[in-house]
Parts: C-alpha cells; structure tokens; sequence
C-alpha cells in the first residue's frame, strides 16, 4: 500500500506529569486515539486517528489531555490552503466523494450577527417580565381569512388544525439511526416536558415511543421509511420532507452498518441492509403532485393534523412557498445552509442553498404581497445558536425556529463532525450499544430543557426590552431589526433598515 | 350486507368520508357505482373492509393503506397504492405511474400493462413481501430503487414485437426480486441488475403467486406458467457502499 500524504489534523498533548498510565482514554475512544506504547512504557497517542471530539480531555481524571489544531502547516497561501491541498490528497487516495458531518463550516456572511434589535426608550416603555405577563405561546398551523363568532361570542368559523407551542422553539428532524436511542429519547422527553414537538426525521418511530405522541412530528420522505398507517396515527402533524438544508437536492443513504435489530424494526427494513432515500419523491414532480401528497395524508390522517413541507433553502425559495403554501401545506418549514446533518457529501453541504436569514425575509415578503401569509406558518431552522437568532428569526417573519445542531451540543456533541462514521464518543450519533450507553437519556434531557428555559427567559427578556408582551407581536416586525455594515441589495431582501437611519 | 353508493359527481372527500363513517357503522362490503377519478379511496380506514369500484378511480388509490381490499372493474390511474403496508388491489385493466410506490406489504394485481415506475422502493420486512403482478407490459424504471418484494410482469397481451419492460429496468436495486415472462435485453436493465434463470425455489414462489393471480383474473395457469421466466435482482445489497472517501 502507497504512503498517505495526509499529515494529522489535531496533535493530542499529554501532560506527563499529570498522566498516571490509567488507560481510561485508550478504553474510550472509538476512533482509537490512544493505546498502550510497548517501547515507551506508557499510554502514547496517534495524533493522525484523533478528531478532536473531546471527550478523553472532559473525562481524563487528572485532567492530563489536550487537543489542539496541529502546528504544522503547508507554505502560506491565501488561494491553496490546507483544506483543498488535504482534500486532494483524500480524493486522489480514495476515489471517493468527501463526506461530512454537521453544517456549512465556510466563511460565508452571518447575518444574525449583522443585524442589532430595538429596545424602548423614554417612549412606549420597556416591559420587566420578571414581573409582567410575557406570552411566548405560539400556534402553527392555517389561520382563517376572518373569524366569525355568534351573538353569545362563541366562535363559528372552522379553525383548522394547530400545533401549540409552550416556545416558538422546536426540535428539527433527528431520525433513529442517524441518532442514537437514548438521543432520540432525549429530544423526546424533553418536548414533552417543554411543551413543545421533536421530529423523527426519515427513521420511522420506535414503538417505545408512542407516548410521546401528542408531542411528536412524524416524517414521510422520498424513502418512505418505517411509514405506515400505524405512524402517522402516532403523531401530532405530519412532516414531508422535500429537501434539508445540509444537502438541497440530494437523498440519503444509511449505511447498513447503522441498521441494528432496533433500527431495522423502526425503519421497518431487513437488518444490516443499507437505507436509501431517493433525491426526490417519485411521486412528486410539480405542486399539484405535492397537493396530492398532502392530500393523501390529510385523507389518512382525517384533516385533524396539520401537514408540514420542508424545504431546503435555494434561490428561488420565495416561489417555491408560495407554491406549497397553495399546495394546502399547513406549515412550511425553510431549513438554510447552515444546516447540519448526519452525513452529507462536503461539497454540497458547504456550496448549496442560501443563509436561512434571507429565505426567512424573502418568503414571508411574497406570501404577505400574494395575501396568503395567513394560510401557512413559516418555521426556520438552519444554524439557529441562541435565543437571539431566534428572535431576529421572528422579527424577519418566521412564526417559530426548529434547532437541531444545538440540541445536539447542549446533549455534548463538541462538533468534530464525524456523525458518518456513526462512531460518535458521546453517544449521539452512534449505534454502538457500547457508546450509545454513554448518553444518559434523563441527563440529557434535563440539559435541553435547561437550554429552553433559558432561552425563553432571555426572549422574554429581549421581548420586554422592546416594548413587547407576546411573541406574536414580532413576527415579521421588522422595525425593531437594523442591519450593521450590509449593502443595500441585503438590506433590501432583508427589509430592514442600516442602523442609524 | 353490501353497501352501494354511487359516487358520480361526489367530491373524492365527501365519498371517502361516507365510506369511512358507514365502516365505522359495521359495513364491511362496499359497491361504488360511476366512479370518475376521485382520489385516496381506501386511504385513512382503520380495518379491512373489501370495495368494489366501477368505473375509474383517481390518483393514490389506497394510499397509506393497511389491509383494505379493493376490486377495480375498469382501469386506475397514478400512484396506485402508494406506500401500502397491507391489503389487496386488483385492477382488471390497466394502471398509470408508480404502482405501489414505497409498499411494505400486500398484493397489487394488474390485469393489463402498468406505467413507469412500477414497484418503486418496494420494500420487505419481516414477514411482510409485498407484491405486485402486472398482465400486461410494464413501463421505463421498473422496480427503481427496489429494496424487497416481487414484481412479475407477464406481458400476456403484448405483441410479438413489443418489449416486456422499458428501459432502465431496475436502476438502483438493492433487494427484491423481479420475474419477467420471456427475455430482457440487457440494455434494458440498470447496472445494478443481474439476470438469471429460475431456481426451484424461484419457480415454486412464481407458481403459488402466479396460481393466485390466474384464479383472480380468470386465466389459464398452465398457459401462463408454460413459457420461460426471466429472473432479475440485485447484484449487491450496498450498490452505494464505495462512493465515499472515509
């Protein structure tokens, strides 16, 4: 066999005088980092087999490890840095498309750190919710034109099917497989406590996991995995899945190494047999044909569900709303490139789709100018890190955020994004039983209910700042946004203002 | 007792809904007269009643669907059970676009020819082999992406110098097996397609489904079995396994 080229991308330091030879790091790494040098004596590491997930540093008890980016570096140049040079060689020993785990790492424009919010002054007080009422509570569904009431007030105009939202914050679509069991159970257990929904991806639902249904968004997708009458009883809306943000326009293949006895019962797929999702649904081709799909599951589910299409971010995102919004799609959901996901090929990951802040603006610009905001609900999701960016999400126009990166991070994932290897230390994005055993489903539950509580204490009080006591007031309450150091042409889409004006 | 409706001009939502709401009565036999192209009917019942439909139903028939059995006295058009998990179709004439498009389980049976798309992502599990058998000849990417089950096509009413299928014949097949009576060229099949004779066992899987489907259309089994089969199936469970640099 040839030598590779590749040189380490991490070195691991070891303090020697801390290390005391236990061994824990070499029993914990599943990439094998670490072993037991015969010649030295002592526990020694391959910095080439290292992916900087951490986990030996945070559990090292006398706290001897430490990664970091390796020093050496290829000759300074701006246009070949060691990105491509490496990618080459990748490429030129495998024959092989570069897979990735996790979102668009490029340095594109982030525009949530462009943009500044409002807060009151002298005029139209400030609220303290500490101590006034401050209403975060969200609903995501079809709104009617007009309400009509009877003389007694009660309301007579049919409300169609709402999903209610504790936080206009939610879980993205995470299927069993792709995360672990004790994952999945997490992000479960915590919408229900939150009051909120998680998703179950293309993946199927683990019948384990049928209580949770009242706060659960079953998935159909272009494979059709583990859909069946049965599912889609278990669910409290329905989600088709057009596209994802981390790679527009392409399927998804699960490996068969993923496909366990547990995962193969809830795919409803022979075990070990790989999982293939196609890049579109066969039966969709045009916006009457999404029509049908919607259709096929409201007939299946008795119009008492709303159904959700989501979409991946792309140029002509307004259009295509506006098209699923006439389709009879309930909620549209707008996932941008900031995406992550379990395994994408790098370069579409990191070329296709737009920033997630301009779709927001843009698509809710043309459904409001078409007079048809009120027949869906816009959810974005896309690299959503913290409560301001979901509350400047709001302010472009979205009625709530899905986040599914962060989710992952509050659980532990440090980002090495090797989700594909399906050899995750922390558990997460594994289905290793050894691994998988490493999450603690109540622990990390109780981590992302945490994370939501915090957030909405901080929209609240962002909220307050404002002048604002319901959340409902923001949506696409553009005013209270002002863009710092943008063109015009993105101030423009964006429909804000430059600060100071 | 059979309940008759005749469905002319009825809204595919108000027809589905009465069947629905007589089902949930207790009736399990169902006539519906003049149908004219309204969709999902058979989606969304909880249970197994058997329909008959004269006339043309419209797209999605039984979609979704998990044990409902339906007789179509004419033709069908697209997405016939689409992702059906169990149940049986039969459609004396013949089908449009993907027939039985992700199905998990149960039988489609089609007297005459089927479009494109025949048998997409069909899928087994477990106990569950979905199948679907076509009379006459079956449109371009037949079993695409076919993970399980079986597909036969019969071409019983195909002249001499029709094709049995279309071209790309089984592109991406990673399970499943397909039984064509006659020959395919191989230019006709996807590159992860292999093509072989019948085992034994092949042959008493064919005869049981082929009994089956000779019995529900009313045709002679000795005729049908008579002729040499054409096996087709994957050549590899993992066809994308070596696309990526790790």
């Amino acid at each position: 066999m040839s030598l590779s080229f590749l040189t380490p991308e991490f070195i691991v330091l070891r303090d020697r005088e801390r290390c005391n030879n236990c061994g824990l790091c070499i029993k914990l790494c599943s990439f094998q980092a670490h072993y037991y040098g015969e010649k030295q004596q002592r526990v020694v590491s391959d910095d080439k087999k290292c992916v900087n997930c951490q986990y030996c540093v945070v559990k090292c008890p006398k706290n001897a490890l430490i990664v970091k980016k390796h020093p050496l570096e290829f000759r300074q140049h701006d246009y070949w840095n060691d990105t491509s040079i490496k990618d080459i060689y990748k490429q030129a020993e495998t024959g092989g498309v570069l897979l990735t785990g996790m979102g668009n790492d490029k340095k594109f424009p982030i525009y949530w750190d462009k943009m500044v919010l409002n807060a009151s002054q002298v005029t139209n007080p400030s609220i303290d919710p500490l101590r006034e009422p401050m209403e975060l509570k969200t609903f995501l569904g079809k709104k009617p034109s007009r309400l009509e009431v009877d003389n007694k007030g009660n309301l007579i105009s049919h409300m169609p099917p709402q999903l209610e939202l504790e936080i206009p914050v939610m879980f993205g679509g995470m299927s069993f497989g792709s995360i672990s069991y004790n994952a999945f159970k997490a992000l479960a257990t915590a919408a229900k406590e939150a009051g909120t929904y998680f998703n179950t991806g293309e993946g199927g639902l683990h019948r384990d996991f049928y209580d949770f249904a009242d706060n659960t968004i079953v998935q159909v997708a272009s494979g059709r995995f583990g859909v069946n009458q049965e599912y889609l009883d278990h669910s409290a809306a329905v989600e088709i899945k057009i596209g994802q943000g981390a790679k527009p326009g392409i399927g998804g293949h699960l490996p068969g190494e993923k496909v366990g006895e547990e995962v193969s019962k809830t795919r409803m797929i022979p075990i070990g047999s790989d999982a293939i999702s196609p890049a579109p649904h066969h039966d969709i081709y045009s916006i009457e044909d999404l029509r049908q799909l919607i259709y096929a599951i409201k007939e299946t589910t008795d119009y008492k569900k709303p159904v959700l299409v989501k979409i991946a971010a792309v140029h002509n995102v307004a259009a295509i709303a506006s098209g699923i919004a006439r389709a009879g799609a309930d909620i549209i959901v707008i996932d941008g490139f900031r995406a992550g996901t379990g395994a994408a090929p790098t370069r579409i990951r990191d070329n296709v789709g737009i920033p997630i802040e301009l779709a927001i603006a843009a698509v809710d610009d043309r459904l409001k100018d078409e007079g048809i905001r009120n027949q869906v609900s816009i959810v974005a999701s896309g690299g959503i890190r913290n409560s301001s960016d979901v509350i400047k999400a709001i302010a472009l126009g979205a009625d709530a955020v899905s986040i599914a990166t962060a989710a992952l991070v509050a659980m532990g994932c440090h980002m090495c994004q090797k989700c594909y290897t399906g050899k995750c230390n922390w558990g997460i994005t594994t289905q290793n039983p050894e691994l998988v055993k490493r999450l603690d489903p109540d622990e990390a539950a109780r981590r992302l209910i945490n994370l939501l509580r915090a957030w909405s204490i901080e929209i609240k009080e962002m909220l307050g700042g404002m002048g604002i006591n319901a959340i409902e007031s923001l949506k696409g309450n553009r005013l209270m946004l002002r863009g710092i150091g943008l063109s015009e042409v993105e101030l423009k889409i964006l429909g804000i203002s430059h600060a100071g004006e | 007792m059979i309940k008759t409706i005749d469905a002319y001009g009825l809204y595919y939502k108000d027809l589905n809904n009465m069947i629905k709401k007589y089902y949930e009565k207790g009736i399990q036999e169902f006539r519906l007269k003049r149908v004219s192209g309204q969709r999902y009917i058979g989606s969304g019942i909880h249970g197994k009643p058997n329909i008959v439909i004269e006339g043309t139903p419209g797209n999605d028939l039984a979609a979704f669907s998990d044990g409902v059995n339906i007789t179509v006295k004419g033709n069908a058009q697209d997405a016939v059970g689409n992702t059906m998990n169990d149940g049986n179709l039969i459609i004396h004439g013949h089908a449009g676009d993907t027939v039985g498009y992700s199905m998990r389980g149960g039988k489609i049976y089609i007297k005459s020819y089927a479009g494109y798309r025949v048998g997409i992502h069909l899928k087994q599990y477990q106990d569950k082999i979905p199948v679907i058998i076509i009379g006459g000849r079956a449109g371009d990417f037949l079993g695409e992406y076919m993970a399980g089950g079986i597909i036969i096509v019969l071409g019983l009413d195909v002249a001499a110098d029709e094709e049995l299928v279309g071209s790309y014949c089984g592109t991406g097949m990673h399970g499943g097996v397909m039984y064509i009576r006659g020959n395919v060229a191989p230019y006709k099949l996807g590159k992860e397609v292999k093509s072989d004779t019948l085992s034994e066992s092949d042959m008493k899987v064919l005869k049981k489904h082929l009994s089956d489907y000779c019995n529900v259309m009313g045709l002679d089994f000795k005729k049908v079995v008579s002729k040499t089969f054409t096996k087709l199936y994957a050549y590899n469970k993992r066809p994308y396994g070596k696309l990526y640099a790790y």
